[in-house]
């Protein structure tokens, strides 16, 4: 997580004098050097395979569904005993059922869990890029135009933020998901707490990315390429999003990364209240609800999905901290 | 300094303002009929409109939101529509100012509900911050002198780990196996100072103080960490090592110092938030704090305490914001003109 900056440094001297020995000078981008940074940290490295294999599994699960080799639904009543506990031990590890099966009704927990990855990670997804868009406008728009604009944008960040979250959550929900089924005409069900997930996560999450947005604004307003631009007559829109846009991907890059991992864990914390998407459809929030009332007599069945969940939280902020250090070395902790 | 203050308090009043008409309009401008929530599913029409009346859905939402404004600073009398009250004087509830509405279910003002729950929030928000304050301290303190050592990684890894599972799945761990199956603690149940004395009140918050404690260790080991190593670097400790000063001192009257502004800033917001109900450490232990009467109030969708909790939480989170912008003004004069 702490690289130290001097190895990293001479690393690169050392493969730059290594370059000149053998053949002529190459000179590298600023993004080139970024990612000989990120790729000499193992733990970043080792945190964006994980991240890439998550997202690669999340994006198979409904194609293996859809073909029959996951089977998250059908349940499986002959693997389970009278007190609604799986019949073999650990859960009902079998070579059918490699994560056991789900205590009750027997449905096949490593189909839940995949396909629940699929959703939890398309409800993070979805959120983090509505509180993305949200954040990365409204810190462009206050940054660059200062005076009063600027100062009420503030107060509307300062307001958000005032909304105790998950409270705002969960009392919101039976009126949002009413309003999402009349009025938006979604239909009941999954769908609609899908969308209510989706959308009330977004909508309270982007203050983060507002704030340094915006700081990030601040210096690059001044840079003589905005003066010409401005010179030249473009238009306000033109400026935000064509001269200043492309110089913030770097924070909007790691801000995506640190937001994705605490919208998990919010998705999670939401199906335990009940206002997340319900069973059947599963997440990796829903499963390991479930499996809290089985806990003391079935450990394995709620180990897997908690340890899939923290795995995937450490990993991702692991990556956002590893992407901040590669991008921006000054930023050093 | 006082220009400041006053200026900084008005902007609160605006922000509490702004927020009592955003609730207003998330939860009642939305073509739902909230009198169909307050009066439950099996409601005549009949009955629905005396409801609606009563609690007054009948208006529209900006003369609602100015009754409600209206109740904070002079109180009420539900229900609302005055034939119905003289209809039946007996059945008329005074809700005294700050008035947070009323509701049908529990046929009680949200104020009574309020006073029930928060002693049992604040309790265990005080508990948990006091842990989590010394927690986060001395581990963030033992890993920045260990510096990069073995006990450092672990320090940080441990917490990392500790706050990417889901705070109710350690809350339920905690509960089924350390107070149920190893019995290392009482099986916890919120008893008030009044009732069973400080002991017990005690050893009673303790386990799910725990639990709150340890959702906050890692941001604050990873702030007192960062602060303290930065400032290791700087003269100052130099010249008290030099001194001869012993470790225990330089660390944590020097060094602790410049971290101890940021730590209390963060500690203030965070109290602040946790006042509005520690969500699912109540529902885990059952504690009939605020949390838990958000819970129950959604499970009943009744529209009235949600919105009253919601209202007082925020407003807790805009004081404590006021609160620290002035203990900064006063620390650091600065920020006065800023």
């Amino acid at each position: 997580m702490t690289t130290p900056g001097t190895q990293v440094e001479i690393s690169e001297i050392a493969v730059e004098t290594a370059a000149t020995v053998t053949g002529p000078v190459v000179s590298k981008s600023p993004t080139q050097l970024a990612m000989a940074r990120f790729r000499a940290d193992k733990l970043s490295m080792f945190s964006f395979y994980v991240v890439v294999f998550y997202v690669i599994a999340a994006i198979a699960a409904p194609i293996l569904v859809a073909t029959g080799v996951l089977d998250p639904f059908t349940p499986h009543q002959d693997l389970i005993d009278e007190q609604s506990l799986p019949l073999h031990p650990f859960g009902g590890i079998s070579l059918e059922h490699p994560f056991g099966v789900e205590p009750r009704i027997g449905r096949d927990s490593l189909s839940r869990i995949w396909y629940g990855i699929s959703f939890s990670l398309s409800i993070s997804v979805l959120a983090t890029l509505i509180a993305v868009v949200i954040g990365v406008v409204l810190g462009i728009v206050a940054g660059t135009s200062g005076g009063w604009i600027d100062a009420i944008i503030g107060r509307f960040i300062d307001l958000t933020l005032a909304f105790p979250q998950t409270l705002m959550l969960l009392a919101l929900s039976s009126v949002a998901v009413a309003f999402i089924t009349t009025v938006l005409n979604v239909p009941e069900g999954p769908s609609a707490q899908f969308v209510y997930v989706v959308s009330i996560l977004g909508l309270f999450g982007w203050t983060s990315t507002a704030r340094i947005v915006r700081g990030q604004v601040l210096s690059i307003r001044e840079r003589e390429f905005v003066y010409a631009a401005r010179l030249l007559g473009a238009r306000p829109g033109r400026i935000y999003f064509k001269e200043i846009l492309p110089n913030l991907w770097a924070p909007i890059l790691v801000q995506f990364t640190l937001i994705m991992p605490a919208f998990i864990s919010a998705e999670a914390a939401l199906s335990y209240l009940g206002v997340s998407v319900r069973p059947p459809t599963p997440t990796l929030g829903n499963v390991l609800t479930d499996s809290l009332s089985f806990m003391s007599d079935n450990f394995t069945y709620f180990i897997i999905p908690a340890v899939l969940i923290a795995l995937i939280v450490v990993c991702f902020n692991l990556l956002g901290d590893g992407l901040r250090d590669a991008l921006d070395p000054k930023s050093g902790r | 300094m006082w220009a400041y203050v006053v200026r900084r308090c008005l902007i609160g009043v605006i922000l509490i303002l702004a927020m009592t008409l955003v609730t207003f309009a998330l939860f009642f401008a939305t073509p739902i009929d909230a009198a169909r929530y307050a009066c439950g599913k099996n409601c005549s029409e009949e009955q629905r409109n005396i409801t609606r009346a009563a609690l007054g859905y009948d208006k529209p939402v900006v003369e609602q939101w100015a009754g409600f404004i209206q109740g904070l600073f002079v109180g009420r009398d539900f229900p609302l529509d005055e034939s119905q009250r003289e209809a039946a004087p007996d059945q008329v509830t005074h809700c005294g100012a700050p008035c947070l509405g009323y509701s049908s279910f529990n046929a009680k003002t949200i104020n009574e509900l309020v006073a029930d729950a928060l002693p049992v929030t604040v309790s265990l928000a005080i508990v948990a911050l006091v842990l989590w304050l010394i927690g986060g301290v001395l581990f963030g303190i033992m890993a920045a002198i260990n510096q990069g050592s073995f006990l450092d990684r672990g320090i940080v890894g441990a917490t990392l780990v500790i706050y990417a599972f889901p705070s109710f799945a350690i809350a339920v761990f905690l509960l089924n196996y350390v107070a149920i199956k190893w019995g290392v603690f009482p099986y916890p149940k919120y008893t008030e100072i009044a009732d069973g004395g400080v002991f017990e009140w005690f050893g009673n918050l303790l386990l799910p103080a725990v639990t709150l404690a340890l959702l906050f260790l890692a941001g604050y080991v990873r702030m007192t960490r960062a602060f303290v190593l930065e400032s290791l670097t700087e003269d100052y400790i130099r010249t008290a090592n030099a001194k001869g000063l012993s470790q225990g001192k330089v660390v944590f009257k020097h060094a602790l110092r410049a971290a101890l502004t940021p730590l209390v800033t963060m500690a203030g917001l965070d109290f602040a938030t946790l006042l509005g109900g520690a969500i699912i450490t109540e529902r885990v232990f059952n504690y009939p704090g605020l949390g838990l009467l958000t819970i129950q109030a959604n499970a009943a969708s009744d529209l009235p305490v949600m919105v009253g909790v919601v209202l007082l939480a925020g407003s807790f989170v805009i004081l404590a914001n006021i609160i620290v912008d002035v203990l900064y003004a006063v620390i650091d004069p600065r920020v006065r003109v800023a």
